[in-house]
């Protein structure tokens, strides 16, 4: 479909390399306007896909980040009790209802993130970060919000919204998410990407990376990648490494492999990682790389 | 807020041709027999993609429906394997098309795992074990504990291996499911008494004391939510535990009954994860999806790579910081013990607590001296005998301090 390359192509514009079936997965997002689940191991640049698409609809990036013990207040909406009660004590003497009329009016309502996206005029994109980490109760209440896009605020009525976003969720899998939320989402599974993807990915977000030196870095994490860790580095990390590579003004890897090791710091992130990581491993592995 | 469209866009589909929508309409039957969970909604999507020109190309076709229909990352993997076949009449791999099928329900390894007799005259027993909703209260009261207790009374400390009769297996096997709802009961009770708040919220505390004025006459504090304890019950179904399995997966199944966060695994010289086959009410058909899954139980045991696999599968998903593990194995690996002393290192780092079960322990004259036991005690908080209903009482005090 046109509407799929002209994304991908949107998208790399703003630093951001898809591969073909994520394309696909913000077209039926617009196509069907439901909310895409992504989930991946963490590091994969799920979050960053929720940026990317932000920058391509020239909107604004709402973001929730999930935790634990989030509730309504902190993501949809809350009075400003201060605000409410200082207006009480200056009005002092006024009507009863006078006062009631005023304190409940949107001046005093704190927009949090879920009540601002339903507001803006521009459908905004919606990040819905780490889902996994809220309850399961929020999980059911978000679902209510998902399926109607509207709120309800005893004092002011129903508001429903003006236009609906773009919504993104992305999950790391420290919970099991409840089938009726999966049900109502477009779901992506982010994988690491491959040596040709990650190489096109670095040379657009590191300036100075030329094509052969991406295509090694790319080449050296996917052999690292392959090796037993307990912490596999993720995309981010790759950038790390570029960058820091980039910084210490290295062209090719294989000119100082002693530098390419100690720098290994930007990938390894565990201290077993770390000790296994020998200088003859990182040769054995620089070896491999073209 | 999909529907929108959607109606509109189906009467095009009609237009367009009756064919497809029969087609697809087979198609999505042929997901549910995969686990799929795939609704109307989902139909009137697809119909909505199709007519939006979707289906020119094959290979786009399949990765947009890949998105709409794919619920998770096991549905996201076999998906492709199940689309060529439907349309484009490739051959799938037998696997994907096995698993969760109901129809391969009366597979015949089914008799490696549950007890012989269980499987026949379970079904009848069916209603006088699992607790019906009316005596559940009765439960909690402590009477319907009672009767229970001396109903298994006679058979609480016999070895599960010892039991010959159908009529014993069954009532250690109900007793095993009993005890595994009062264990839960006890538990729960336990964790509401130690609730506290411990920190002042400004923000609350105002709302709160609206009513005075805003002067904070009525404190409120953050409450620190409790996690209800988790239970992941890793079973090992090897052929030197097959004596003991029968009790125990049934003992698994009450607990998943029962606790509200509990996970099982099954393994042998594979992991499998089985919660969702045993949260089945009945226990006989539960038992019988468990042996879908569990092919190739009866033989050795590689608990070494079945921990890796777990660890790097599930145990970031499955383990929280309240969770106790509990295996249940007679630690005899066939495969590396040394990756099974590596791996249990790296569980006891993750999880509160990890309970061992040894059933083997029970026996005269029994000393830990196979090397795969040996590689794991050290990382273990709790080395027990499971042999008779007795000992696996007894385990119950220990996991309410947890």
């Amino acid at each position: 479909m046109k509407d799929r390359d002209q994304i991908a192509e949107r998208l790399a514009a703003v630093g951001y390399i898809a591969d073909g079936e994520l394309a696909t997965a913000i077209s039926l997002m617009q196509l069907l306007k439901r909310p895409l689940l992504l989930e991946g191991a963490a590091g994969v640049g799920k979050t960053e896909v929720a940026k990317a698409l932000a920058s391509v609809h020239a909107t604004k990036l709402i973001r929730l980040q999930c935790y634990e013990g989030l509730d309504q207040s902190a993501a949809l909406y809350e009075w400003n009790y201060q605000r409410q009660l200082l207006a009480i004590q200056a009005h002092r003497g006024a009507s009863a209802d006078d006062i009631e009329d005023q304190i409940f009016s949107e001046k005093y309502l704190l927009e949090r993130p879920l009540l601002a996206a339903i507001r803006r005029s521009k459908p905004p994109v919606l990040l819905i970060d780490e889902i996994d980490r809220a309850d399961d109760e929020f999980e059911a209440f978000l679902l209510e919000l998902l399926s109607d896009f509207q709120v309800s605020i005893p004092e002011l009525g129903t508001i429903s919204a003006i236009t609906i976003p773009h919504v993104i969720l992305t999950s790391n899998g420290t919970r099991e998410l409840s089938d009726a939320l999966r049900r109502r989402c477009l779901y992506h599974y982010v994988d690491y990407p491959d040596v040709d993807r990650e190489a096109r990915i670095i040379m657009a977000r590191i300036n100075g990376a030329g094509p052969s030196l991406a295509l090694q870095i790319a080449g050296m994490v996917e052999n690292i990648r392959k090796e037993d860790l307990r912490k596999v580095p993720g995309v981010a990390e790759t950038l790390d490494w570029a960058a820091a590579l980039v910084g210490l003004d290295i062209r090719d890897l294989h000119d100082r492999p002693e530098i390419v090791h100690e720098t290994l710091m930007c990938l390894l992130k565990t201290h077993e990682d770390k000790a296994r990581f020998k200088p003859e491993v990182t040769a054995r592995l620089l070896g491999k790389v073209a | 807020m999909s529907c929108c469209g959607a109606p509109s866009s189906f009467d095009d589909v009609n237009e367009v041709s009756r064919l497809v929508t029969g087609k697809l309409a087979a198609f999505l039957a042929t997901l549910r027999d995969n686990a799929f969970a795939v609704g109307l909604k989902e139909g009137e999507d697809a119909a909505t993609l199709i007519a939006a020109g979707y289906a020119e190309k094959p290979g786009l076709l399949r990765s947009a429906f890949k998105h709409l229909f794919s619920a998770r990352k096991a549905d996201w993997e076999k998906f492709d394997g199940i689309f060529d076949a439907f349309w484009l009449g490739r051959r799938v791999k037998s696997r994907s098309l096995t698993m969760g099928s109901t129809k391969a329900a009366n597979s015949p390894s089914l008799k490696s795992l549950t007890n012989k007799d269980a499987d026949r005259p379970g079904s009848e027993s069916v209603s006088d074990q699992i607790p019906s909703v009316e005596d559940a209260p009765e439960q909690r009261s402590g009477e319907g504990r009672m009767e229970g207790a001396s109903r298994a009374d006679n058979l609480t400390e016999v070895d599960f291996r010892k039991m010959a009769e159908p009529e014993q297996v069954e009532q250690a096997h109900a007793a095993a499911a009993r005890l595994a709802k009062a264990m839960r009961t006890r538990l729960t009770r336990r964790d509401l008494a130690r609730r506290r708040g411990y920190r002042l919220d400004l923000r609350r505390t105002i709302h709160a004391n609206v009513s005075h004025g805003g002067v904070p006459i009525k404190l409120v504090k953050r409450q620190r939510k409790d996690k209800p304890l988790r239970l992941v019950v890793l079973l090992d179904a090897s052929g030197s535990m097959s004596m003991y399995t029968g009790v125990f997966v049934r003992f698994i199944h009450g607990v998943l009954d029962e606790f509200r966060e509990a996970e099982a695994f099954l393994f042998h010289t594979r992991l499998a994860h089985v919660s969702a086959a045993m949260k089945e009410k009945d226990p006989t058909r539960a038992l019988d999806r468990l042996s879908i899954m569990a092919q190739g139980a009866g033989g050795g045991t590689k608990i070494g790579e079945c921990l890796l696999t777990f660890n790097r599968g599930h145990a970031a998903r499955v383990i929280h910081s309240r969770t106790c593990v509990m295996i249940v194995s007679d630690g005899y690996e066939t495969g590396d013990a040394m990756l099974l002393g590596r791996e249990m290192a790296t569980l006891a780092k993750r999880c509160r607590r990890i309970v061992w079960l040894n059933p083997m322990m029970g026996w005269d004259g029994y000393a830990p001296e196979a090397a795969g036991i040996k590689a794991a005690l050290p990382h273990v908080d709790l080395y027990a005998p499971a042999n008779t209903l007795k000992s696996l009482t007894e385990l119950e005090p220990y996991l309410a301090k947890l």
